[in-house]
């Protein structure tokens, strides 16, 4: 039911190690990594919720083991072959064929535009809008993809079936659970959703803490 | 099902990291796909021009201009976007101001969501299982980490970036800095204070 991404809460992973004046990128080869991912990304061929879903379903021995940008090329990779971008030959090391989809080609003096231009999730919707700001909601018991089974999905295990307040409502966003599987945007209302510490922890550090999740309509029912 | 499968592509490639990384560049520039001259433009986008210096100066522009502060709370995105703050990963932005009752704090339990226009490339503290493991059950012993303590009764609210919205922490305006203009103010701004993990420079700390 679980993948190994979704590690909020989780106990046993020592300290967090700031840097101080540490580089953008630690190494040459983490820089060339983003820069081919998004790149790629740019041939159209997936969305970010896809491009998310392939770094999630790594086994959990490999998301565990690889470091942050080897995640970001498994998952490149095993979505250039699915997509069918390159071969499985190509990717083993044999003599690569010029590609269709070379005319799509990020050329290096687009780059500025691409990156100023973003790709903006939100999206008109047929779907109004059930909750207002201070309403009490509970959310999906079980967090998990409804559409398809082991599908990628952005409520995280640790505020399944716990209970919030609507705080802000951010308009009718691309649903990630439709989007990473090719079924379509399914634009709904997206809040963010305040959750009292108390309600997610065994021993939450301090009572009046809280924690904000931004979470789709869809895995929210209404409390009295 | 998902494409879950035992064949993973990824473990075609070469085990070496840089290898792989190069590999693929290679296999993807021989067949069309990727121009390396675009690589180096991103490459030099997020390592010169798009970093913490962005949103240090969103900050100490709402410090010195109320009317700003107020926009920038009611609805970032085009404040923001006014300045030049837009793009990958910054399409839609939330300012969320710390007060002496509580003091927020920005994660992304899932994956590494972050502010890119206003902030650049998260630290590879921020993307580490440490932080998104524990930012959300023990925000103050994760603070501990970065010698940070709050006051006492300070409430912490930790924001999950779970979807395609991105945080940025309005740090409290340290006392003895009435009078400096933007410029003086900015270099009081600190990265870890605008996702919550720090605190801005007094003025007697100020990077020269």
């Amino acid at each position: 039911m679980t993948r190994p991404h979704d590690m909020g809460g989780r106990f046993g992973d020592g300290p967090v190690l700031p840097d101080q004046d540490a580089h953008v990128f630690e190494k040459d080869w983490h820089a060339r990594a983003l820069a081919v991912t998004l790149a790629s990304g740019s041939l159209g061929q997936w969305n970010i919720d896809i491009s998310r879903h392939a770094r999630e379903r790594l086994s959990p021995k490999d998301y565990a083991r690889f470091s942050y940008y080897e995640k970001w090329m498994a998952g490149l990779a095993d979505l250039l072959v699915e997509r069918g971008v390159v071969t499985p030959d190509e990717m083993a090391g044999g003599t690569p064929t010029s590609s269709p989809l070379a005319a799509r080609m990020l050329k290096a003096e687009r780059v500025p535009a691409v990156l100023a231009s973003g790709g903006p999730a939100d999206r008109p919707s047929d779907v109004s809008a059930l909750f207002s700001v201070g309403d009490w909601i509970v959310t999906r018991k079980i967090a998990a993809n409804r559409l398809v089974e082991g599908g990628h999905t952005r409520l995280p295990r640790y505020a399944a079936g716990a209970r919030g307040q609507i705080l802000r409502y951010h308009g009718t966003h691309v649903l990630p659970d439709s989007a990473a599987h090719g079924l379509g945007d399914a634009a709904e209302p997206l809040y963010a959703v305040v959750f009292p510490a108390t309600e997610l922890w065994a021993h939450p550090e301090y009572p009046a803490d809280e924690v904000v999740l931004d979470l789709w309509q869809s895995y929210l029912k209404a409390v009295e | 099902m998902p494409h879950d499968h035992s064949d993973h592509p990824h473990s075609l490639l070469p085990p070496d990291p840089a290898l792989r990384v190069k590999a693929l560049e290679t296999l993807l520039t021989r067949k069309g796909l990727v121009d390396p001259a675009a690589l180096d433009v991103i490459i030099d986008t997020y390592e010169n021009k798009i970093g913490p210096r962005n949103g240090a100066r969103v900050v100490a522009k709402a410090w010195r201009d109320p009317a700003f502060r107020q926009a920038l709370l009611e609805d970032a995105t085009p404040v923001v976007a006014d300045l030049g703050y837009y793009g990958r990963q910054g399409e839609h932005v939330v300012v969320v101001e710390n007060t002496a009752q509580t003091h927020n704090m920005v994660v992304c339990t899932l994956c590494s969501c972050y502010p890119w226009p206003l902030l650049g490339i998260p630290p590879a503290w921020y993307k580490s299982d440490a932080y998104r493991a524990r930012a959300v059950r023990e925000p103050r012993k994760v603070l501990q980490d970065f010698g940070v303590t709050l006051a006492e009764n300070t409430a912490v609210r930790v924001w999950d970036s779970t979807a395609e919205v991105r945080y940025l922490v309005l740090p409290e305006r340290p006392a003895g800095t009435e009078g400096l203009d933007e410029a003086e103010l900015m270099a009081l701004v600190t990265r870890d204070s605008m996702i919550g993990t720090g605190f801005p420079r007094t003025p007697d700390q100020a990077a020269p």
